[in-house]
Order: structure tokens, then C-alpha cells, then sequence
């Protein structure tokens, strides 16, 4: 087949503790180098912790993996230093077609409004998206990542973890304070610890073919997702059609459970789908080459609890989804945006180790999300019973009519963030604001004009630890009051955000909100206050500036027994 | 002149969704889950059972009269089986 990528060799090094009288005591291991543990690894780095990355393998993902990474992610890719990086090898799409044999019946554009420095989701072979954070991670020297070293047993202990590892210069043992399980959907940390991860596998097979295309369907720049069901070229099952980096595309046939994995990867059998697939679009002209193919079953399925003592699991460890809807990845990635900040601050003692519950219960709910939505998609498009195949077609047979039918079409609702809405580190609001900017909510993205004035976007101004964002100007006892929240053990940065034209003080940190929409998004007035948490949800928010009203949320955001 | 409403309309009452599509997912996974355990003849009881019960709270006999007619309409262009 051929490879429009060559997969990097990282080097092995053989480990220090190997020449050490007694077994070192560190603060993190991460256990696995794939996107999720890599993504924790960054983070841990940039807010200052060392960090020990373990990882059996010496390159990158082999084959067809992960394709979308959603806003959000993208988000937190910029917030880790790889974002553009991201954003430019991939490919940006923002519309979906969903097509039921010939005729179009829905399609969706995942951001529907402009001001956004990030599109709704970016394709991108999971190859180079591992390769960028690896790149990155190396940047660090607080990272010290170990390719090859192979994690045998895991002895959780009350104040810590024993780690017994394997490499080529023979055994070592490593005593952890905190490990993080990041070794995906077989995690042998999960399997060591005799835990279970519960749900349901799907009686369903995909074929996965990623074509390499020497002609373009459609524009770069007009790049859509195309999903059908009962397609002209795979009558009675569905398929779908995804552009990645490179003229790769993803082709994705559902075959159903009865099909033979083996005969359905002969490579002559996949071309003849393939062609299929792509004269049935008009594309006939079109030639290929294959450069993967594989055949996949999935399950729907989470641990009780992400959290057991001094081990937290992230990523495919700790829950599995269907891959429609793009949310294995993605929710991964925001497990580490979650968890990593709660992390330090228990490292550091400047909050209590419950404060790690929080990351339980909130990624436990974006998990339940992720799985309602994913078992909805995945139960529309292989329904499991006659009854439930009527009302499938029936919804189908609609759709070509009448928009009632179109809205209950499910392709895949795709990955969006999770709103912490029942978290208990919000404090709930004590007025009245309109919009979806509630505490828990992830911070929306705005145009704003920096004090250098250079134009630019509002998120990459928080992150780094908490900000108060404070829409307008403060008078100066104000102004002393929030810089004030600087200084504390747990600083509070402030950030004006100022309409156009308002005079900022020199020394301050702020942005001109040069199209109202940061203010508009937060239905912020002059003297709105928004603590942003350091993953960037949105801790709390007032009508105007209480010092008291902050420490409290920031007490409440960080775990610290409230009054 | 048309009475039926053939545009999106499910809605939770006194809940927002940031999602247009959840109250309608909502729904059809209710109804899938209504059907779980049932047998072919049992599903088609429920199905005709839910349909009076909807058509008596709709009540208004042009638009169920329009319904009747758009959804037989589809049946028999497409020709497909039930």
C-alpha cells in the first residue's frame, strides 16, 4: 500500500534509576504517549511540573485512528503551543452532508456564527497529530519521555504509586505521588488494578478504508463531511466520506455484523467499494491508491469512576464511544485539560487532594454526554430491532418531505463541549444573565485587539491559572482591589475587556472588545466580573466586582471547604 | 390552506437547548426505548396505540386529515415496504 507518511523512530534511553541504590520518588507518571497522555503532559509541563512519560512502543500511531478534532480541542491545542500547527497540516470543515440513497435530507454547519479563531472541527490523520505533541513535549526539559519502557505492575499505595517498568537494560521501579493512566481502551494500568470498565458492545462491523486521491472531489476550502444512509453504492447500509491532510480520505462502509473481517480487507474487494463509492459521486475520473484498511467493531462503555486513590484515568482508559461523532479523542484531550490544573494545585498543597473528585464527577459527566449522544447515533444508524429499523426508515422516508423529518436524522451529533453545569466548583449565579455563558460553560472565543494592538482572539488570554475577565474600566479602588488578587497563593490575574475607544491605564492587562461580541456572548454590562477557571470554563460571574464574592468562588473552584 | 406543521417542533418545557437536535433525540430515544423487549406484533400495538392517543390530544381533524394524507402520500411514491 502506499504511505504518504514515514513514522518517526524515537530514541530509547536507557533509565537513571537503573544506576540508582534506591528507588526514586517522583511527583507524575503518565502511562501511555498517545494523544491524551501527551496533551497531560504538556499541560503538567507548562504550569511547572516534572513529569515522566512511559510508553511501549517508539513511534507514532500506526493506521487508521482518530480524524476530527473538535473547536474546543483545538482550543486546548492552542493553550499547549501546537494549535496552528494543528490547524494548518489539517483540514478545516465546518458542513455536513447527510444524503439518504440519492437525495440530500439534512446537513448542519457546526459554527453557524463568524468570530471564532477556531472552525468547528479539523481532520487530521492521527500520525501527525501525535507527531506535533510529541515535538512539542520534547521542548520541555521537565518532560522526560521514555519510548520503549514498558510498564509490568502497578502497586497503588495510600501516598503513592509503585511502578515496576521494563526496558531493554533490564527492570526498574519508580514510586509515583500521582500516575495518570493514559494507556488506552486495553489500559493494563485498569487491568493490573482489577477494575472494570462497563456498557455494551456494538453487534456492528465497519470497513475503514483511507484512499489516497490523485484528483480533488471538491475545494479545500469547500471540504465537507458526506455521510449517507442506503447509499447507490452500498445498498441497505451506511457509509461516509472525510477529507484529511495530504488528499487522504477516510471512507468508512458499514458492512453489518454478519460480514467476514478477512474477506472484507482483500484489498480488491476494498477497491471495488471504493470506486463505487466515488463514481456514484461523479468522481469517475478520480484514480487511488489504498494507503490503509481495516475492518472495526466498537463499544460504548465508561468506568464507575475515573478517579481510584493516587491513579486518575483519562482518555480511551477510562471511556469508550462509537466513533460517530468524533468524541474519543476529543473528550480525551478535554480529560486532561480538566484534570491537569487540579493536579498542581494539589501538588503544590495550595488545595486539598478531593478537589481531585471534582474531576470524577465532571468528566464522568462528559462521558455520560458523550455516550448518550454516541448510542443515539450509533442506534439510528444500526438499528437493533425490526421496530426500531420502521422508525429509522420512517424518520428517513420523512426527511426527503418535510423539515420534522429532517431534525430527527442522526448522522452523528458531533463533539461539543461539555457545559459543567452540575458541577459543585461553579458558584451559581445571584443575578440574572442571559446567553450560555452559565458557570461550568466553556469560555466562548471572541475577536479582541490586544494592548500591543495587534488583532487576536480572547481565550489565549486566560488559562495560564485563573483570570477575572472585567468588562469595562474600573475606578482606581477597584482597580487595586482586583490587582490585589494577583499576589495571593492562588492568583486571580485580572483582564479588562474594553468597548472600543476606552481608555486603558498603563501597566494593565487588557483587551479592547473591538466587535462587542466578547461583552455580547457573556451579556456582560460595564462592571461584569467573570472568573475563568485555568481550563477555562467559567468559575462564576457578577454584576459587579466583590473581592470577597472572587475568593470565595476561587475557595469553591478549588475544593477549599466553603462556609 | 395547510394547518399541519412539518417544521422541527420538539421542546422541553422550561428547559433551553444549546442543540437544536436534542429535544428531538430526546424524543426518538424515548420511543426506541418504548419498543425495548417488545415483540413485532407487540411494537406494532404500541406504535398504533401511541398514534391514537397523539392524534386524540392533536384533536383537529384537517391537520390529522393532512397528516393522513402526507404520510400515506410518501408510502405509496416510494413503494417501499413497511
Amino acid at each position: 500500500m502506499l504511505s504518504t507518511y514515514t513514522w518517526p523512530r524515537y530514541a530509547y534511553r536507557r533509565a537513571p534509576e537503573l544506576s540508582a541504590a534506591t528507588p526514586r520518588r517522583v511527583p507524575l507518571v503518565i502511562v501511555g504517549a498517545g494523544p491524551v497522555g501527551l496533551a497531560a503532559a504538556i499541560d503538567a509541563a507548562q504550569r511547572g511540573l516534572q513529569v515522566i512519560v512511559l510508553d511501549e512502543d517508539n513511534t507514532v500511531s500506526i493506521g487508521s485512528r482518530g480524524v476530527c478534532y473538535a473547536k474546543r480541542t483545538l482550543e486546548i491545542f492552542d493553550r499547549l503551543g501546537l494549535g496552528d500547527r494543528v490547524v494548518a497540516k489539517g483540514v478545516t470543515w465546518n458542513v455536513g452532508r447527510t444524503f439518504h440513497g440519492e437525495r440530500e435530507v439534512f446537513s448542519f454547519n457546526l459554527l453557524p456564527e463568524a468570530g471564532h479563531q477556531r472552525p468547528g472541527m479539523v481532520n487530521l490523520q492521527q500520525y501527525h497529530l501525535e507527531q506535533f505533541l510529541v515535538e512539542r513535549a520534547m521542548q520541555f526539559p521537565a518532560i522526560d519521555l521514555r519510548w520503549q519502557h514498558k510498564l509490568v505492575s502497578v502497586t497503588p499505595g495510600a501516598d503513592g504509586v509503585q511502578l515496576d517498568v521494563d526496558s531493554a537494560d533490564g527492570r526498574y521501579t519508580l514510586h509515583a505521588d500521582w500516575l495518570i493512566a493514559a494507556d488506552g481502551s486495553k489500559s493494563g494500568v485498569r487491568r493490573q488494578m482489577g477494575l472494570d470498565v462497563e456498557g455494551k458492545v456494538f453487534q456492528d462491523r465497519f470497513l475503514i478504508a483511507d484512499v489516497v486521491l490523485d484528483g480533488e472531489p471538491f475545494a479545500l476550502e469547500r471540504t465537507e463531511r458526506r455521510f449517507w444512509f442506503d447509499p447507490p453504492f452500498h445498498r441497505g447500509e451506511s457509509a461516509l466520506m472525510h477529507r484529511q491532510a495530504d488528499n487522504v480520505w477516510r471512507l468508512d462502509f458499514q458492512l453489518g455484523w454478519e460480514a467476514d473481517p478477512e474477506a472484507e480487507k482483500n484489498p480488491e474487494r476494498v477497491r471495488t467499494r471504493v470506486r463505487a463509492a466515488l463514481d456514484s459521486q461523479g468522481f469517475a475520473d478520480i484514480g487511488f491508491e489504498l494507503e490503509w484498511v481495516s475492518v472495526y467493531t466498537f463499544q460504548c462503555r465508561r468506568m464507575a469512576k475515573f478517579r481510584h486513590g493516587r491513579v486518575l484515568f483519562v482518555g480511551d482508559s477510562a471511556h469508550q464511544v462509537s466513533p460517530f461523532g468524533a468524541r474519543g479523542a476529543n473528550s480525551g484531550v478535554q480529560d486532561a485539560d480538566n484534570l491537569v490544573w487540579k493536579l498542581k494545585l494539589v501538588i503544590d498543597g495550595a488545595a486539598p487532594a478531593s478537589l481531585l473528585d471534582s474531576y470524577d464527577h465532571e468528566r464522568g459527566q462528559a462521558a455520560d454526554e458523550n455516550l448518550l449522544n454516541s448510542t443515539r447515533s450509533t442506534d439510528f444508524m444500526t438499528p437493533k430491532t425490526r421496530a426500531a429499523r420502521v422508525l429509522r426508515d420512517a424518520v428517513l422516508s420523512l426527511a426527503d418531505e418535510v423539515p420534522a423529518g429532517r431534525a430527527l436524522v442522526n448522522s452523528g451529533r458531533l463533539s461539543v463541549p461539555t457545559v459543567l453545569a452540575d458541577s459543585a466548583l461553579n458558584t451559581p449565579d445571584s443575578e440574572a444573565f442571559d446567553g450560555w455563558m452559565v458557570p461550568g460553560a466553556p469560555l466562548d472565543d471572541a475577536p479582541v485587539r490586544g494592548a500591543d494592538g495587534r488583532e487576536g482572539w480572547l481565550l489565549p488570554h486566560t488559562g495560564n491559572g485563573f483570570v477575572l475577565l472585567r468588562f469595562g474600566r474600573p475606578d482606581a479602588i477597584e482597580s487595586a482591589a482586583i490587582e490585589a488578587l494577583a499576589r495571593e497563593p492562588i492568583a486571580v490575574h485580572p483582564l479588562w475587556v474594553l468597548a472600543p475607544g476606552e481608555p486603558a491605564a498603563a501597566g494593565q492587562a487588557w483587551v479592547c472588545d473591538r466587535d462587542g461580541l466578547a461583552a455580547r456572548r457573556c451579556d456582560a454590562r460595564p462592571g461584569t466580573c467573570y472568573l475563568i477557571r485555568p481550563d477555562q470554563h467559567v468559575a462564576a460571574r457578577w454584576r459587579r466586582f466583590d473581592a470577597a464574592a472572587v475568593r470565595a468562588a476561587r475557595g469553591r473552584a478549588t475544593g477549599q471547604a466553603t462556609a | 390552506m395547510t394547518k399541519l406543521n412539518t417544521q422541527p417542533n420538539f421542546a422541553a418545557a422550561g428547559r433551553r437547548s444549546r442543540h437544536a437536535y436534542s429535544p428531538g433525540d430526546d424524543f426518538y430515544d424515548a420511543l426506541i426505548a418504548a419498543h425495548r423487549g417488545l415483540t413485532d406484533a407487540q411494537s406494532e400495538l404500541l406504535n398504533a396505540r401511541l398514534l391514537l392517543l397523539l392524534a386524540n390530544h392533536v384533536g383537529d381533524l384537517d391537520v390529522l386529515r393532512e397528516a393522513i394524507e402526507l404520510a400515506r402520500a410518501g408510502v405509496v411514491a416510494t413503494g417501499k415496504a413497511p
